[in-house]
């Protein structure tokens, strides 16, 4: 536990010494703006709530937690830290939980960094808090989830961009699992029971319930499993590719 | 004593290589042993088994007495290592790095401050404490990969080329302290630099190809040497006496070095010359600059059992 601790706490520290947080910290909440101001006509829309800002951020998320997972095992790997880690008392579930929850939080702090958007609908009407706090925890969760995948694919490569373009492959699969044009796509060929399968896997309906204002335990449940199984085949891709 | 490192029939294949074949080596407390080898011999990959970093494909590492696969933490708590090229987080300052190091140890309280300080005054890092590393010379990071290793003060130490990168005084300083730190533990480093042999090691195991060809104390490796026993000096004009010296008994060959002149005589197997070329040169009066008797050579003797494995077998 205390070895998790240390990893969380280095982790953290990078952050602050790095110039990679504030450049992520700056963008993400220039985009979350544009995206609500702008596409999401947050102003005609004549209601006092953060549905354009919602909505808009699975896919902010998609480009930018990739960012942030990329560098978490593929950074030590190249440098060969990954054998100082590895060989000092700590597991590596250990290790790697160590380094998903440091980067959760530092994805956490952004996200709270948007509470002016909240204020601003508080000023200028009525909102339904509890539905925002709500949705607040749904996309908390799911960018945990894109960040899991992130930080398992990280552990399998010493190349940042191999990790990252992985990671946005396999996310944007999570986005678009319940979409209708993959649904449209797979229907022809696939058995009904598997294309239904495959649109339970959606990111964004999971998301959008929980967004809706019910803190379904289904939903949540979804997006703790979907983290605990992306942690753990990083924990079996860096034993499949110590060698590195 | 028990051995506190051993490697029982380690062998491990590397890129369809086989990078380490059926390698035994034990180390008990008290021992530094040399892993000498070429570049390539399977001297990182055997450390790597060791250290537990990488599984081997078969036989048994322990550490401690705990095998490093089976007990994992046991062993990691027992070990220092450091890693071939000193690895470390380049933006953590000295500081900062070591403290990591000491929290993932569970070091705490006044044992943290006591050990911190000890390494941090063993390696002479006080000036660069709030460096980030990625600033600090190669020496420097090379001490601080040092530091690292030996802060929970462990038992057993593996040290990958502990001397790599550093200058001539503080290879001498820190072969100071790798004696000092043998001791009570045991210490396994790998190294080429021949010198380091003599100067640090009390055994040596000689590898190549994966192979270990020898297992030996440098003595007794000096006396495997061509040179052992023979007699050279430097004399100009010693022409007559060098056809006599070869006429000796227990001579085998005498050659001169083209450039300086250097005359070296090779005894027989088992003879003793010194006497006898001694005499030689006294009766016939040349005027000698310097005369040595020679301990053996380990160059010689590294270049022979790692170039042909017949000869080694």
């Amino acid at each position: 536990m205390s070895a998790l601790l240390a990893v969380l706490r280095r982790e953290l520290a990078a952050y602050l010494v790095t110039p990679v947080a504030y450049v992520f910290i700056v963008i993400f909440l220039a985009l979350a703006g544009a995206f609500t101001f702008y596409l999401g006509d947050f102003y005609r829309r004549g209601q006092a709530d953060l549905t354009p800002f919602f909505s808009y951020l699975p896919w902010l998320f998609l480009v930018l937690v990739p960012a942030v997972a990329m560098r978490l095992w593929a950074e030590e790997r190249r440098s060969g830290t990954l054998e100082l880690l590895l060989t000092l008392p700590i597991g590596r579930g250990a290790a790697m939980l160590g380094k998903f929850l440091a980067a959760w939080a530092f994805i956490a702090l952004a996200l709270a960094l948007t509470f002016p958007l909240w204020l601003t609908v508080n000023y200028l009407g009525h909102p339904d808090n509890g539905a925002i706090l709500a949705a607040y925890c749904g996309s908390l969760l799911m960018a945990g989830a894109l960040l899991a995948i992130g930080t398992g694919l990280s552990a399998a490569t010493r190349s940042q961009v191999v990790a990252f373009i992985l990671t946005e492959l396999v996310g944007l699969g999570y986005l678009l699992a319940g979409h209708r044009l993959v649904l449209g796509l797979v229907q022809g060929w696939l058995p009904p029971g598997v294309a239904d399968a495959l649109a339970g896997f959606s990111f964004i309906d999971h998301y959008e319930a929980i967004a809706r204002g019910v803190l379904n335990a289904d939903d949540v449940m979804f997006f703790v499993l979907t983290i605990v199984c992306w942690l753990g085949a990083g924990v079996l891709l860096l034993e499949l590719t110590e060698t590195g | 004593m028990r051995a506190m490192i051993e490697a029982e029939n380690l062998s491990r294949h590397y890129g369809g290589m086989l990078a380490v074949d059926a390698l035994n080596l034990r180390v008990r407390a008290g021992e530094v042993v040399g892993l000498l080898g070429p570049n390539g011999a399977g001297k990182t990959t055997s450390l790597r088994m060791l250290a537990g970093f990488l599984a081997p494909g078969s036989g048994r590492a322990r550490i401690a007495g705990h095998d490093v696969e089976r007990q994992p933490h046991a062993a990691r708590r027992a070990l220092g290592y450091l890693p071939e090229g000193a690895p470390s987080y380049g933006e953590m300052s000295v500081l900062g790095f070591l403290q990591f190091i000491a929290r993932v140890r569970r070091l705490s309280g006044e044992r943290r401050r006591s050990r911190l300080d000890a390494v941090i005054q063993q390696l002479e890092l006080d000036d660069v404490l709030a460096l980030p590393i990625e600033t600090l010379s190669k020496g420097y990071r090379r001490r601080v990969g040092l530091a690292q290793a030996i802060l929970h003060d462990p038992p057993v130490l593996i040290l990958d080329e502990p001397t790599d990168g550093l200058d001539p005084n503080q290879k001498q300083a820190a072969r100071a302290l790798i004696r000092g730190l043998a001791r009570d533990r045991a210490i396994l480093i790998s190294t080429h630099l021949l010198e380091e042999v003599p100067t640090v090691c009390s055994r040596v195991a000689v590898i190549a190809r994966g192979r270990l060809l020898a297992d030996a104390t440098p003595a007794e490796l000096e006396r495997r040497s061509r040179y052992h026993g023979a007699v050279s000096f430097s004399a100009p004009g010693a022409g007559p006496a060098r056809a006599a010296i070869s006429l000796l008994p227990g001579v085998d060959t005498v050659e001169v070095e083209p450039l300086g002149g250097r005359v070296t005589v090779f005894p027989k197997p088992g003879r003793a010359i010194l006497a006898e070329v001694q005499g030689i040169l006294a009766a016939q009066r040349v005027a000698i600059s310097e005369l040595a008797l020679e301990r053996g050579r380990l160059d010689d003797v590294f270049r022979r059992l790692t170039a042909d494995p017949a000869e080694a077998a």
